[in-house]
């Protein structure tokens, strides 16, 4: 069925009791073509580019939990693409691209919402920052525009421009920039693969990787053993236990990020904003809640909680920035696993498995990569070989030296 | 995340500055690049019971290693590093 304002006019006769359901229940199959490990925002939308760019519909998604489970539902939702390494600047270019016409793409509500992304700074060094990485964006294509304090001050009117140790001198905006429905996402891409054909096997982990001579064979789940041609692994957090499944070691390690939502009020602020001096992000979702979130815990985790020290941490850096918050009480809070790369940048790539792809490494900057990640991820495993975009995000560039670190920070995945 | 300090006892994980995993062995200087590659970049990433470096930077500033469960964050033992790498002065 497609969804249009017909479809909601009809379905309002009979009170709503009649809508299909948005995909099916299908029983796995013995054998598959392809399988894609993961239903997250990564692992959905390789499948539907699969079904839908390369025709390849003899596919299977095998999720663990529910779809979107994992970290596809537990970000802050922010997109954007103000990024300054060249191996970055195309790809997640072409991510927000896909975002703007992603909604009539799968006909599907995912409240795409470009408010603009303003990235504050606090000192002249940090200007100039500003400048070079908004110059490199617009070198590339790619919106951006330099504010100076009393063009932030009339857009974020609540915020503190006078903090006596970080006053905020101006901020690099993106108006493209904005945020998305995350669980939306999920949806729409399942739909979309489902509709083409694709069977999305849920409460079906994966617990092992049959390679033959070199070639994977097939994967051991709960619900048994599925064989395939070729598997594509999109697990996010869980990357390197489930690639450890095939032997392999990978450059990550698994870290716990928080997000924070206050209870509703009216509009307050209009932008995504984030901190120059902290870390720190927020905006308010339509609901009217702030969603707010901050840096990793700093610590390994697969425990999908954090703990105190960040939350306070996180509450005061927002609390310098808009004092009137203060009064707000915070709602709920939640933990996602992320997998921390060694230079903060992703990974996808064929692997010494002939048959095995490899989809992660996408830090806590992998919800706005959804779409070329999918795009990109289903193009590499069509045709055996990387797209021109995602060709930086290789396996081998740790040892062949060509890393890619957008903050020069070095192999310490907590602090990239 | 409480950390029991041998030195100070207990205290809250933000006294502790974090470097991570305490079993990867440093190559010879002369090792070949795989080998280092090895070290510098690939991990064993455990979920479940794993060995960390973390040093009580707020505390006594010893170099500890803590074993503890990154799936439920439960503390195993604290040792200082010195002593459990079988080190000396
Ligand atoms: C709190 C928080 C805030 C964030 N904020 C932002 C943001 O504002 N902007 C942004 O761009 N990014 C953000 N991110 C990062 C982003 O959410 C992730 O990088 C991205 O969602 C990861 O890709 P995914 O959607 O495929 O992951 P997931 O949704 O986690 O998908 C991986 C799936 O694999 C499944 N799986 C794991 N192991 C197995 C197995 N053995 N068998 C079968 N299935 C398995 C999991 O259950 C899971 O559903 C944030 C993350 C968190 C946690
Ligand atoms: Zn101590």
């Amino acid at each position: 069925m497609r969804y249009s304002v017909f479809s909601l006019i009809r379905n309002a006769f009979s009170g709503h009791t009649d809508w299909p359901a948005a995909w099916r229940e299908p029983e796995p199959r013995a054998y598959y073509d392809t399988i894609i490990v993961g239903g997250g925002g990564h692992g959905l939308a390789t499948a539907y580019y699969l079904a839908k760019e390369h025709g390849v519909t003899d596919l299977a998604v095998v999720e663990k939990g529910y779809l979107g489970s994992g970290n596809v539902g537990r970000n802050t939702t922010i997109i954007r693409s103000n990024y300054l390494m060249p191996a970055n600047t195309g790809f997640y270019e072409w991510s927000l691209k896909l975002w703007e016409g992603l909604e009539q793409d799968f006909n599907f509500n995912a409240m795409v919402s470009q408010r603009g992304v303003l990235n504050l700074f606090h000192s002249d060094a940090q200007r100039d920052a500003s400048a070079r990485r908004g110059n490199a964006m617009r070198l590339n294509g790619v919106d951006a525009e330099l504010l100076d304090r009393e063009q932030v001050r009339r857009m974020v009117p609540l915020l503190d421009m006078e903090n006596a140790r970080f006053p905020v001198k101006g901020g690099l905006l993106q108006p493209r920039g904005g945020t998305v429905r995350h669980d939306a996402v999920a949806w729409g891409y399942a739909r979309g693969a489902d509709q083409r054909g694709v069977d999305l096997l849920q409460n079906c982990e994966v617990t092992g990787i049959r390679v033959q001579d070199g070639r994977v064979v097939g994967v051991e789940t709960t619900r048994g053993f599925i064989g395939a041609r070729r598997v594509g692994l999109a697990c996010a957090g869980h990357s390197s236990h489930v690639a450890a499944m095939a032997g392999l070691r990978l450059p990550i390690e698994t870290h716990v990020l928080q997000a924070f939502v206050s209870e509703g009020v009216k509009p307050v602020l209009d932008q995504v904003v984030t901190y120059g001096a902290g870390h720190f992000y927020i905006s308010q979702s339509d609901k009217g809640g702030l969603v707010f979130g901050g840096d990793l815990d700093g610590y390994n985790s697969y425990a999908q909680r954090g703990n105190m020290p960040v939350v306070e941490e996180v509450m005061e850096m927002g609390l310098q920035l808009f004092p009137a918050f203060s009064r707000l009480r915070y709602v709920r809070q939640w933990g996602g696993v992320m997998d921390m790369s060694m230079d903060g940048s992703p990974i996808i790539d064929r692997t010494p498995i002939a048959g095995l792809y490899l989809n992660c490494g996408w830090c806590y900057g992998g919800f706005k990569a959804t779409p070329a990640s999918g795009w990109c991820f289903a193009w590499t495993i069509a045709k055996d070989e990387p797209h021109r975009l995602n060709a930086g995000f290789r396996l081998d560039r740790f040892a062949t030296g060509h890393v890619i670190d957008e903050k020069g920070a070095g192999t310490t995945p907590n602090l990239h | 995340m409480r950390i029991p300090c041998p030195y100070c006892g207990e205290r809250g994980n933000e006294e502790f500055l974090y470097l991570g995993s305490a079993v990867l062995e440093r190559p010879a200087p002369d090792a070949s690049a795989e080998a280092w590659v090895d070290y510098v970049h690939m991990r064993d990433n455990p979920r479940g019971p794993g060995a960390e470096f973390m040093q009580h930077v707020q505390g006594c500033r010893a170099w500890l290693i803590v074993r503890r469960d990154t799936l439920t964050h439960a503390i195993l033992s604290v040792a200082p590093a010195r002593a459990a790498r079988g080190g000396g002065a």
